[in-house]
């Protein structure tokens, strides 16, 4: 109820961006009912322009566009949110414990998340994934882990901060648990700027996994995803065909949606009314 | 004598929750030159508003409704900006309560000193240098010729609050605007910034606004006192006259001095030591001693008033105490029983026994949890509450702090300062403490609101046989409730003993000069304090800074 409050102050961005992500979702879950093919069914001849038949025409190898922009919206965003809800159980609770326990536990913590986060991330996803091999599993645990180093490094900041405060020492001197005090006392305090985070995460890690197909590492085809059929119909812009276009537009679109909804929550978080 | 400034019927509106709301309702008031205004009032009068109004200026998402503004003849609301930056900083000054915070900590004072007067071209650099070196003599500075060149963090905070009465007082203007210039200060220093300001309005014929919640403060100053609440005029007159006689209930209450203490028996027995520190030294680097050899006892049902200035090792001890900071050396003794030095390594038993309130309410309790979590966690740590159990202890414990069970639904934010404190207080009670440790518990909130919750506190002692180590710099707080009283200087206890031993003479030099300190109703308090430690040649600085 408080939401639909909240919802009803919102400045227009927040209500468009909301709409953006309905609109991905609807499309995601109900890709099975509005699509008019099967995913990974060839109903066509190459790159077929737009017509009432193929709403988006065809892409390299005959299959419907619409179809798998539908079912490619189901695979990048599942993925796409695993991978970040992981990364940030992984990196909360370890920039949590770094935070509360400190001493060798924040250093050596520390000191493994700066070694990590001198590799560039992709190239690092790059040679691991070409060693442990291919598959969707492999996929989200190793870009959640890589991702987790980031959000560690903020949760470790903001909890640093809070972890000062009296309210926090007033719990400590009860004689509370660690466990209690990052749970109850500092994840509450932490979460405006954790759930902003979420959100830009969330945007990176699609963004991600879409250059990663486009190199060919990351989901694997017939598969739709969005960044592979960017790959996959590159070849046409040559022709002057709009097919790569389409699914590129639907990742600029989601990634405006969530940054919409993402800059709307920190205006609310940080307390300025208008 | 000529009317210096004029306001009439001002009114001022601030902006919240989407609408303008009015602070201000309506003031009139007028200064004289060399006249010296107090206005006097709690948070929320509108008395700092008033001030900066006073200057055309108000405060972002504040504005002024009506009214007419007159300086010297001029017309300062609705003149243009042009016209009130060129008396702003020359023609009328403002000093405000935090020195620390209103100086750049990246030049040297003298800089500061010299850009109002060189800005506004009144002066060159090196005629505000020497201008300076004059204005900080007169404030008793100590070395004026080279303090000018120290940065504000090289010198103390009375000697910083100086420094910037002598900044508004660069282009000698007409009026200066003192916003609670000596409130962030202890006793003993806040007295040196009295004597300055009286000094140098007096020398320049300075007419002044003087905004204060302390009326003995005021009354060392003030010719005139307006005493406000809630953007309203409670009452106005002379200074004296307000004093001796006060009009209004309001007024006296503010006047009334704190008696709140009953005679309790209060021969020493060592079977009633609840709390014992035996030789504690402690330190934060490990070798700069914050601590040296402590010795205290603490009974049951009794209140120990800690007293001693910022940074004399009060808080400190108190660390120690409850086991934040171990001890370098030393003992704490629970009921006969030694306790470890380090929290962690202590049992739910004794940690449960002595509790701990704060200074800062806001920071004391945790935002993002209501009032049932707070005051119900404890319930639930230590005595394994639950449900409608602990909805009703927690219920109880509202009652005995006296607020009414709806608060249980609330967040800290929805909460008053006062009321923020006694949540504290209940907490605290929660888990049925033996010893509670307060650390300066009232200082930040209004004198009726911490007469209040002393009030509760000393309720509460009775009640529940409870005992306070009370930790405080304001020596009125210790008169009212304290049993025994512990004086702290530079980390060492220089006298400690039963109240009426410790406030009756002969004292220890250091208690004498804290006494001696603290602001009295007298309007020639100040005055005769100043006469008698010249006579007796009583240098604080010696004490205050080492």
């Amino acid at each position: 109820m408080a939401f639909f409050k909240l919802l009803r102050k919102s400045p227009l961005t927040a209500r468009v961006g909301l709409a953006m992500i309905l609109l991905n979702a609807a499309a995601a879950i109900l890709a099975p009912v509005i699509a008019p093919y099967s995913e990974t069914e060839v109903v066509g001849d190459v790159w077929m322009p737009m017509s009432s038949e193929h709403l988006l025409g065809t892409d390299h190898i005959g299959r419907d566009l619409f179809t798998r922009l539908l079912y490619g919206a189901r695979n990048t965003i599942a993925i796409a949110f695993v991978i970040t809800m992981f990364s940030f159980a992984i990196g909360i609770s370890c920039g949590f414990f770094a935070a509360t326990l400190g001493g060798w536990i924040d250093l050596i913590l520390s000191r493994l998340v700066d070694i990590l986060m001198a590799i560039p991330v992709l190239i690092f996803a790059l040679v691991v994934l070409a060693i442990v091999g291919n598959s969707i599993p492999k996929l989200v645990v190793v870009i959640a882990l890589l991702d987790s180093t980031r959000v560690y490094r903020l949760s470790r900041a903001v909890a640093m901060d809070i972890e000062v405060m009296e309210y926090v020492e007033a719990a400590r001197l009860r004689g509370e648990g660690t466990w209690w005090l990052m749970r109850h006392e500092i994840l509450p305090n932490a979460m405006p700027p954790l759930v902003a985070e979420f959100g830009l995460r969330f945007c990176f890690v699609f963004l991600f996994i879409a250059a990663l197909s486009f190199l060919g590492l990351g989901i694997q085809p017939p598969t739709a995803d969005w960044g592979g059929m960017v790959r996959e119909n590159s070849g046409a812009i040559t022709f002057g065909i709009f097919t790569p276009l389409w699914p590129a537009a639907a990742i600029a679109f989601l990634t405006v949606g969530v940054n919409f909804i993402v800059d709307w929550f920190l205006h609310v978080a940080s307390g300025l009314k208008d | 004598m000529t009317e210096l400034l004029k306001i009439k019927n001002l009114h001022i509106e601030g902006f919240t929750d989407g609408k303008w709301i009015k602070i201000v309702h309506g003031i009139d008031l007028t200064l004289e030159r060399g006249e010296i205004l107090g206005l006097i009032g709690e948070s929320g009068a509108g008395k700092s508003t008033i001030g900066l109004a006073a200057m055309g200026y108000t405060r972002l998402g504040c504005r002024i409704s009506s009214g007419s503004i007159v300086f010297d003849g001029m017309e300062l609301f609705e003149s243009d900006e042009k016209t009130k930056k060129n008396i702003r900083g020359t023609r009328i000054a403002y000093v405000a309560q935090s020195a620390a915070a209103s100086f750049n900590p990246a030049h040297r004072l003298i800089k500061q000193y010299s850009e109002t007067p060189v800005q506004h071209g009144l002066m060159k650099f090196a005629e505000a240098e020497k201008n300076a070196v004059d204005i900080y003599s007169r404030l008793l500075l100590p070395d004026p010729e080279k303090i000018g060149y120290r940065y504000p963090h090289q010198v103390s905070g009375g000697q910083l609050q100086r420094a910037m009465v002598a900044m508004a007082m660069a282009c000698r203007p007409d009026i200066i605007v003192f916003d609670e210039p000596t409130t962030a200060l202890d006793v003993t220093t806040q007295i040196e910034v009295l004597a300055a300001i009286k000094n140098i309005t007096r020398q320049f014929n300075t007419a002044a606004i003087y905004i204060t919640h302390d009326l003995a403060v005021v009354a060392q100053l003030a010719d005139r006192i307006m005493v406000l609440r809630y953007g309203n005029l409670v009452e106005e007159n002379d200074a004296r006259k307000i004093l001796a006689n006060p009009k209004k209930e309001y007024t006296r209450k503010l006047l009334s001095v704190r008696t709140l203490n009953e005679d309790k028996d209060l021969s020493a027995s060592e079977k009633d030591v609840i709390l014992k520190v035996e030789d504690v030294s402690a330190s934060y680097t490990g070798t700069e001693m914050v601590l040296k050899n402590i010795d205290l006892k603490i009974r049951r049902g009794r209140t120990v008033a800690l007293v001693g200035e910022s940074g004399s090792g009060k808080s400190t001890l108190a660390r120690v105490v409850t086991g934040l900071l171990p001890p370098l050396k030393g003992q704490v003794f629970y009921e006969g029983k030694q306790l470890p030095p380090a929290l962690r390594s202590r049992d739910r038993e004794s940690l449960r026994a002595m509790q701990m309130i704060y200074q800062m309410p806001d920071t004391a309790l945790n935002p993002r949890q209501k009032v049932r979590k707070i005051i119900g966690r404890p319930l639930a740590f230590y005595f394994g509450m639950k449900g409608k159990e602990r909805e009703n202890r927690v219920l109880e414990l509202l009652d005995m702090i006296e607020l009414s069970s709806n608060y249980i639904e609330r967040y800290p934010g929805e909460l008053s300062g006062g009321e923020k404190q006694r949540i504290c207080i209940a907490r605290a009670l929660a888990a049925k403490p033996n010893l509670i440790i307060c650390d300066e518990v009232t200082s930040a909130l209004d004198q009726l609101v911490a007469e209040e919750i002393l009030k509760l506190m000393q309720e509460l002692q009775n009640e529940l046989g409870v005992s306070y180590l009370f930790i405080t710099h304001d020596l009125a707080t210790v008169k009212a409730i304290s049993d025994e009283i512990v004086v702290m200087l530079k980390g060492r206890i220089v006298e400690q003993g039963i109240k009426k031993d410790v406030l009756a003479p002969p004292h220890h030099e250091y208690t004498e000069l804290l006494l001696s300190s603290v602001p009295e109703m007298d309007p020639d308090w100040l005055d005769g304090v100043l006469e008698m430690r010249k006579r007796k040649g009583i240098k604080m600085e010696e004490f205050v800074q080492s």
